[in-house]
């Protein structure tokens, strides 16, 4: 919008070679063509996901592409076990870390983009050092933790664990955003009053509203998705763990039934795709919200 | 810089006040301390966290790696070095640390070029931008496991959809007749195209983030000036992208580095066989010797290690030339 208005004004002051160049139209033709193939093109296994979820039983073997029949049996059949309650457990766990994620790394990314303290470089070397090592390297580390404190099939270990692997992305992307903000400008409302709390909630986060909300979409993402430490966690609590895991239960239950497999990856992936079409127009009125202007 | 403007105002204030000496030393111990304390409600619960959720667990894997295990995995003391002997005599491993190498630089390099073109088409303005937006984050919202898994669905070679539009362009004769992902290079090819394809998403929406960040007056300047659109690309938006690209660029390392779920499932996981990275080696060892699979973990951490020290360089290098 912004830049739309811009180039209105600008337009009558333009010489007149601009008016050879080639309609905007069939630019906008290419552009749209482009970026639409792309867009299929990422969703098509997904497509493939959801159209062998909804494959009959008999016809899972057939070479079409699409099924002459639909069913929906795969999806009752492993809603029915008590899906439900996995789901509420995943929803806690990635709401819980998203939440300790941001709580935790928008005020150690905001004071190491603003102050140059003894240990900074430290500080950022160990948040460096914690994107180095994912929960696949070091599960058996986990595990003897989780148990030596009595937290296994808690969902609380859950929480920490995908809160602390996932803080170091939150805390560069955030430290990134924070330090590309000139510092008059808060500076200009410190000298108005505001203390330096209130200059970050009032003027740095809705500036740095895009990273904020990348930051948060990675981490929910991510601890949806967790897996291993999941699975490695909640040994005798299947009931309570998380969908990722209950999933992969009736995977070895039905280790030959695609149709199952992929109703449960399409339920597990709703959410996910929910959240970010909420908080896709987030992102563009926070960048609105949040031009230099 | 504000720091020091406010110990010289306050330093000025108090000095013409005429306090003795001897106040003014200790007032300026206090400060100290208290700046140096400063910074620690604001970084400490990271800290901790980090302590608490990843270092704890570091600690751990080394003390395993020095450590003997029988095969029902009962610790038998400390190993000295054993297993770690016993892992650079194991004849797959420098095939592993070969593929590892090739699995990093060949996922991440089309990764970055590729994600650079579609962040830059997606952020123009076109109807139904949004939507075509959305479809990108697709890859990224399923799981690693289950994309891995499509795509070993789709390429059976029975029934697979793409064998089946392979067949029907002529590119397979008969059903059942090859197996991609059974032989090494048509299979590890296919791995490194499921890695480009689940780490685009967000490598786009990270340099998109960082693409409208830049303001709209550099590019009104730019035309102004004459600049041509890839002269303007490469002196204008490149410089200003450097902070996302640099991020985006260190994460997808680490991840794909540390990648587990995409060869494990599209091969089987099974180490010895031609596509093994040095996670899926640590992953299957694991499974027959705990001590050798931590003493693989730790050698990872080394290789980690060097690529942060390499981006830290890369990092100085950058904000010395602005």
């Amino acid at each position: 919008m912004a830049t739309d208005t811009v180039r209105a004004h600008a337009a009558p002051k333009a010489r007149p070679v601009l008016t050879q160049r080639k309609p905007p139209r069939l630019r906008t033709v290419v552009t749209c063509a482009a970026a639409y193939l792309i867009g299929v093109f990422f969703l098509l296994p997904y497509l493939e996901m959801v159209i062998t979820a909804l494959r009959p039983a008999h016809q899972m073997a057939d070479r079409d592409l699409l099924p002459t029949s639909i069913t929906f049996s795969n999806f009752t059949n492993i809603w029915s076990t008590g899906l439900g309650t996995n789901l509420g457990v995943s929803l806690e766990i990635a709401f819980g870390a998203t939440a300790l994620v941001l709580l935790v790394a928008i005020p150690a990314a905001y004071y190491t983009a603003r102050r140059k303290f003894r240990g900074r470089g430290l500080f950022l070397l160990l948040v460096l050092v914690t994107q180095m090592f994912q929960p696949t390297a070091m599960i058996v580390g986990i595990y003897r933790e989780f148990l030596q404190l009595n937290m296994t099939n808690s969902v609380w270990a859950l929480i920490l664990v995908n809160a602390g692997f996932n803080m170091a992305f939150a805390i560069w992307i955030l430290n990134a955003y924070f330090s590309a903000i000139p510092k008059e400008i808060e500076e200009a409302a410190i000298v108005d009053g505001c203390t330096r709390i209130g200059a970050l909630f009032r003027v740095i986060i809705p500036l740095s509203m895009p990273g904020i909300v990348t930051a948060l979409i990675f981490t929910f993402i991510a601890a949806w998705n967790e897996f291993i430490v999941a699975l490695t966690l909640m040994t005798t609590n299947q009931n309570g763990a998380p969908l990722t895991v209950k999933i992969s239960t009736y995977v070895s239950q039905y280790s030959t039934d695609w149709g199952h497999l992929f109703a449960g990856s399409v339920i597990a992936t709703i959410p996910v795709i929910i959240l970010f079409a909420l908080i896709e127009g987030k992102v563009v009125s926070g960048l609105t919200a949040g031009s230099v202007k | 810089m504000t720091q020091t403007t406010d110990a010289h105002a306050l330093e000025s204030v108090s000095g013409p006040g005429g306090k003795p000496r001897g106040r003014r030393r200790s007032d300026g111990r206090l400060r100290r301390l208290a700046r140096a304390l400063e910074p620690v409600p604001w970084v400490a619960p990271a800290t901790a966290l980090i302590l608490f959720v990843v270092i704890w667990p570091v600690i751990a894997m080394f003390q395993t790696s020095r450590q003997s295990f029988d095969s029902m995995g009962f610790d038998h003391g400390s190993a000295g070095w054993t297993n770690f002997t016993k892992l650079f005599d194991e004849p797959v491993l420098d095939g592993v640390l070969i593929r590892t190498v090739i699995w990093v630089v060949a996922v991440v390099t089309i990764t970055m070029v590729t994600s650079l073109g579609v962040a830059q088409l997606f952020n123009k303005q076109f109807p139904g931008r949004k939507v075509a937006r959305w479809a990108l984050i697709a890859p990224w919202a399923a799981s690693v496991v289950m994309t891995a898994i499509v795509f070993r669905w789709m390429l059976d070679p029975n029934n697979g959809a793409l064998t089946v539009l392979a067949h029907d362009l002529g590119l397979v004769k008969q059903f059942n007749s090859t197996n991609w992902l059974s032989e090494q290079v048509p299979a590890f090819c296919w791995e490194i195209f499921v890695a480009v394809f689940v780490s685009v998403p967000f490598t786009t929406y990270a340099l998109l983030a960082g693409l409208q960040a830049v303001p709209s007056e550099v590019y009104e300047a730019a035309k102004l000036d004459g600049a041509s659109v890839f002269r303007t690309y490469w002196s204008v938006t490149l410089p200003l992208l450097r902070p996302a690209l640099l991020v985006a660029c260190l994460i997808n390392v680490m991840n794909v580095f540390n990648s587990f779920p995409i060869i494990y499932e599209m091969n089987g996981g099974n180490a010895n066989s031609s596509d093994a990275t040095t996670t899926i080696f640590m992953y299957t060892t694991q499974q027959s010797s705990i001590g050798e699979a931590a003493a693989m973990s730790v050698v990872n951490f080394g290789f980690i290690i060097v690529i942060v020290l390499l981006f830290l360089r890369a990092s100085k290098w950058n904000s010395a030339e602005d």
